[in-house]
């Protein structure tokens, strides 16, 4: 059971106090895309061994959505962060350079 | 034969006599022991069969490792399969049974199985079964069912009368293991000034040192521990349990503890278990280490132990397994049992030392007492059926064939070395190493299981850590460690010696004799609980498995209930050398929580019967439950189904609240509607988005009726969405989906429009809401009074706010029945009096509630659809003809892409009918159309399938709706569906409203 701190309010709470949304840093295809952009907005999806992003909801809190980066493997929370942002912010990154020198970075 | 010894036994009070039964029989012990002292100290050796060869089995160990003396305890309500003896402890009027004998223990004719071995060995069942096919249905699986499983299941009739909890706890440094090691290791972490918690599974402090002589500061074990429990209980910041054992370590320092609050003292109105959901800054695992037997033919023999267990029997209990016990070892430990046997009196006529030279101290003590030693030899086979009657020794290095020395003896004690215990260390990742000296994995501490700052969080200390000398220094290192790792900055004074004789190296030695033949192997137990021997996990190797994982699966080595803790190392070794490698190259399996069988019952803890989850009750619950409604679970609310009267069934109050709805009036509660306010300047333009229609030019004052569909285009929610004001719409979902669709919302507007300005708040259990409906029920809100809701006033599809009898109102003219209706929402605090006040102003009326049923029935002859029954998930809006609610004008909505896809736009695709069996019986729910063609998969093939189906009793007969291919073209066309039995229906393709098409009677 994971510890995660949601970065709205504040609190450090255990997995069971929020709810995974997946994959974080999806761009929304809509209308007019192409089949292949749809398809990778909708279902293909990162599965890798090591550094993440994903979604969480501060669901039984403050309510709010936020996104962490975490190890898949080692389970190292790297640092929360708030949603509203296309790409993890620089500090993260930074956090995560400092404890995985060899992470070839976001893309 | 075991028996008790005169004197002797540390645990015990011999002045307290216990009484219990085995198998029917009525036998003593006494307080303080386990239920396998008792049973020794009476003499029964046998306690068991074996799982497949039906072997006689007896007690092999002393705690929780034991992977034969398993019984069936206690009686009817209380009855519990696969209790292990030796970690029960024994309690007056204790039952127990023995298990997996037919007829009896001492007379078992499935031990026909053991005669021919050779057709159970490794996959037997996968090579045995396969042919002839048919054979499977009605020979095999009827068989193997009958043979399968270890112990009873309780009576499905029993109910547990035990109550169980749960506690969440937190602490800085939690300390797994009540030995020296774990007491040490709790005292240098609570001197810091940590918050500490330490945990025993078994009913004693102390672990093994007491028995096996350790001193400590120049005193005895059991001197130093009673000192160093009083100075813990004395701290504030300790908490210390005793039968607490630690079942699993999870991510980030998350802990779960089984404590065993009164299995040993029943009757009190403590609860059985408790489970401790702890959350651990640091923990330290000083778990002790499981002795390994030795692999030699007829190993398995009752009266065969571990040495160990031996020792314990005798100086914990008193009880001695044998009148005379040979030892085998291949190391200097087992020396000690010998001298606790001599010392306690009991014959001990050799000693078989595997090594070629055996010359430690404790060696130097035994021949001193007289014992003789035997080196270069081990044990050829031990002889006897259902108990040991004597071994026969052979040279180490030989084959086998032809023994040396025999020896009369009635019980065998041997030690194939230590092993960690490693399995809270392994839990979360921590990783091992082989240690050559040894011969065991022990923790890897520079790669720990890590937490959620990617530092370790767990440490090993004493024999859990592979210290098989004086454990006392690295426990205080490593308790101050835990402590300073959480922030402690205390010093914790130096902590005591503990003085441990010498021990020379000892030799691996993974079978006896080394090169054993054939029949030797296949007598020799690597896994006594699943019946694996060494001939086995050789035959798999040799038939191609490499992988330790698969190898245990396929011999079924280490799967049973002891997870392989006797057995695990020593399979792993055999694997290892069929294989040509070293064992660290083979690995281990995996280990995984619990660490023994912890109770369903700690699971559940209180969240039982009317707790298990919570209810939601609507404001008119108790008036419902006052009236005879027959409950239905919706999503967490109760909701009835129907109101039953005197003389009914569920069918005729259903039919009566319908035809009353019809002809006068019905009210329904529907607060459990979901109600979510949408505002600011930006709602319009996200109600767009929501929703397949266009929600931004509904006018404040109007209601419409809209779609909710996910991004790959299919169907979640719908409702009526009311317009409050230019910058706020009220958003009805259905009763399951309002927790969703308002997370739903959140989520878009919070990590995709994040700039958009809108406001969702999630009112649903603010309101009361009473549906009124049918053709009087203008005629009861006209006699409330207080709000014009005549046809011209508020028409079809408007919405009005008021003071409606005295209430505050808001009215909304929406029909879900066809009727003439007004939902009428009221704050929650006035939805009793509202809906009393409701039932009598209308009684001369024929007012009436109904349930969901009516409710489901009334919409179906409308041929209105419900989410969840004409949807799945898997259907789009346009499969149920609604593309009259998907907006051609929008640029986007949420799912418009999706709808675009090939598959949603395939003409095949199955689409929403009315369906009308020709006899007028009720077709039965989800029947498939079927063409009488066959599928590629010679399956039948289908082309529809019922999504809603009742009896109408205003048709008066089955009325159905259904998604059929090309559904809409084939209207009068007579369909076959799939019935109980193969049964076939014909029901015919009609429209889906067959009740005023016209909506005449809803627009009055």
């Amino acid at each position: 059971m994971l510890l995660l701190t949601c970065p709205c309010c504040g609190v450090t709470a255990e997995e069971t106090e929020f709810a995974p949304g997946g994959e974080a840093h999806l761009k929304r295809f809509g209308p007019g895309s192409s089949d292949a952009d749809y398809e990778s907005y909708m279902f293909n999806r990162k599965n890798p061994r090591g550094v993440h992003f994903e979604r969480w909801r501060h669901a039984y809190g403050c309510g709010k959505w936020f996104l962490a980066a975490r190890c898949t493997m080692t389970l190292e929370v790297f640092g929360t962060y708030p949603a509203q942002t296309v790409e993890p912010p620089a500090e993260i990154v930074a956090a995560i350079k400092a404890k995985r020198p060899e992470w070839e970075g976001f893309a | 034969m075991s028996h008790r010894l005169k004197t002797g036994g540390r645990l015990i009070d011999r002045s307290r006599d216990v009484k219990f039964t085995f198998n029917g029989k009525h036998m003593k012990g006494f307080a303080g022991e386990t239920l396998a002292a008792s049973l020794l100290a009476n003499g029964q050796t046998l306690l068991g069969r074996s799982f497949k060869y039906h072997r006689p089995r007896g007690i092999v160990a002393s705690g929780a490792e034991e992977p034969n003396a398993l019984v069936g305890l206690g009686k009817g309500d209380r009855y519990e399969p696969n209790q292990r003896v030796t970690t029960t402890e024994v309690f007056d009027g204790l039952t127990c049974e023995t298990q997996n004998h037919w007829p009896s223990l001492d007379f078992d004719l499935l031990a026909v199985n053991s005669l021919v071995p050779q057709f159970l060995t490794a996959g037997f069942y996968y090579k045995t079964f396969l042919r002839p096919r048919a054979f499977w249905k009605h020979v095999y699986e009827p068989v193997i069912r009958k043979s399968a499983g270890l112990g009873k299941a309780p009576s499905p009739d029993a109910r547990d009368p035990d109550s169980y909890e749960q506690i969440y706890a937190f602490c800085d440094v939690l300390i797994i293991g009540g030995g020296i090691a774990g007491l040490q290791a709790a005292l240098s972490a609570a001197e810091t000034g940590a918050r500490v918690a330490l945990w025993e599974q078994t009913a004693h402090w102390g672990g093994r040192a007491p028995v096996d002589g350790v001193t400590i500061d120049g005193q005895d074990a059991d001197a130093w521990v009673a000192a160093t429990i009083a100075k813990l209980e004395a701290m504030d910041n300790v908490h210390l349990r005793l039968r607490c054992m630690g079942a699993g370590v999870h991510d980030h320092g998350y802990v779960l503890g089984y404590e065993r609050v009164s299995d040993h003292a029943p009757g009190t109105d403590a609860p059985r278990h408790r489970l401790w959901r702890m959350r651990a800054g640091q923990i330290v695992t000083a778990t002790g280490a499981i002795e390994r037997p030795l692999s030699f033919a007829g190993n398995d023999l009752p009266g065969v132990m571990l040495a160990s267990a031996v020792r314990d029997y005798v100086v914990n209990y008193a009880v001695s397994p044998g009148q005379s016990v040979v030892v085998v070892t291949n190391n200097d430990d087992a020396y000690r049992t010998a001298i606790a046997l001599r010392q306690a009196g009991v014959g001990v006529p050799a000693v078989v030392d595997a090594r070629a030279e055996a010359n430690g101290p404790l060696v130097a003590e035994a021949r001193a007492a007289g014992i003789t030693v035997l080196t270069g030899k081990g044990i050829r086979k031990v002889k006897g059926g259902k108990k040991v009657t004597g071994v026969e020794i052979c040279r180490i290095d030989s084959k086998g064939t032809a023994f040396t020395e025999v020896f009369d003896c009635d019980a065998v004690a041997m030690s194939g070395g230590w092993s960690p215990v490693v399995h809270l260390w392994s839990h979360c990742g921590g990783k091992l190493v082989w240690d050559d000296t040894h011969h065991f994995f022990r923790p890897d501490a520079s790669r720990p299981p890590l937490g959620a700052d990617g530092a370790g969080f767990v440490r090993a200390c004493g024999s859990a850590d592979g210290e098989m000398g004086a454990v006392l220094m690295g426990a205080h290192e490593a308790g101050l460690a835990a402590a300073k790792a959480t922030g402690a900055s205390g010093t914790p004074p130096a902590p005591a010696t503990d003085q441990v004789p010498d021990m020379a190296p000892m030799d691996a030695v993974w079978m006896m004799p080394r090169n054993a033949e054939y029949d030797l192997r296949m007598k020799m137990w690597l896994d006594y609980q699943n019946d694996v021997k060494v001939s086995d996990v050789q035959l798999a190797a040799r038939e191609g498995y490499q992988s330790v994982e698969h190898t245990k699966r396929y011999t079924t080595l280490g799967m049973a209930t002891d997870q392989g803790k006797l057995s695990n190392i020593n399979g792993l070794a055999i694997l290892s050398d069929a294989l040509g490698q070293p064992i660290p190259a083979t690995g281990t399996t995996t280990f995984r929580p619990p660490y023994t069988p912890i109770s369903i019952g700690a699971i559940a803890g209180g969240a039982t019967g009317p707790v298990f989850q919570p209810l939601r009750r609507t404001p008119l619950y108790d008036w419902h439950a006052e009236n005879g409604a027959d409950w239905e679970p919706v999503g967490q609310w109760r909701r009835p189904y129907t109101y039953i009267r005197a003389g009914e069934d569920r069918h005729k109050a259903v039919n009566r609240e319908v035809t009353n709805a019809r002809t006068n009036i019905g009210l329904l509660d529907a607060s459990t509607l979901g109600k979510i306010l949408v505002s600011g300047p930006d709602a319009g333009r996200f109600m767009d988005m929501l929703y397949t229609n266009m929600m931004s030019t509904l006018k404040p004052g109007k209601c419409r009726y809209g779609l909710m569909c996910n991004e790959n285009g299919f169907l979640m929610d719908d409702g009526v969405v009311a317009r409050l004001s230019d910058d706020a719409f009220l958003v009805h979902t259905t009763s399951g989906g309002a927790d969703h669709v308002h997370g739903w919302m959140e989520d878009w507007l919070q990590c995709e429009w994040w700039d958009w300005k809108v406001h969702t708040v999630n009112l649903t259990e603010q309101f009361a809401q009473i549906a009124v409906v049918g053709p009087k029920a203008r005629q009861l809100l006209e006699r409330l009074g207080g709000m014009d809701v005549s046809r011209d006033a508020l028409k079809f599809m408007e919405w009005s706010e008021g003071r409606l009898g005295g209430f505050d109102a808001r009215v909304f003219r929406i029909s879900f029945s066809g009727e003439l209706s007004f939902e009428i929402a009221v704050p929650a605090s006035q939805g009793r009096a509202f809906w009393d006040r409701l039932l009598a102003e209308g009684a001369d009326l024929g007012v009436m509630p109904y349930g969901t049923e009516a409710l489901h029935i009334l919409r179906a002859e409308k041929g209105f659809i419900m989410i969840g029954d004409e949807t799945d998930g898997t259907v789009i809006p346009q499969d149920l003809n609604l593309n009259w609610a998907i907006s051609k004008k929008k640029d986007d909505f949420l799912g418009k892409r999706g709808m675009e896809r090939e598959a949603m736009v395939h003409p095949d695709r199955w689409k929403l009918v009315g369906l009308e069996t020709l006899d007028g019986s009720v077709l039965p729910h989800g029947a498939l159309a079927v063409t009488g063609g066959k599928t590629a998969n010679k399956q039948a093939e289908t082309e529809g399938r019922v999504t809603s189906t009742y009896y109408s009793p205003t048709l008066k007969r089955g009325i159905a709706m259904g998604l059929v291919r090309h559904g809409p073209n084939r209207m009068g066309e007579v369909l076959e569906f799939a019935g109980p039995n193969d049964a076939r229906i014909k029901a015919r393709i009609v429209d889906p409203v067959l009740y005023d098409k016209e909506g005449a009677k809803q627009d009055v």
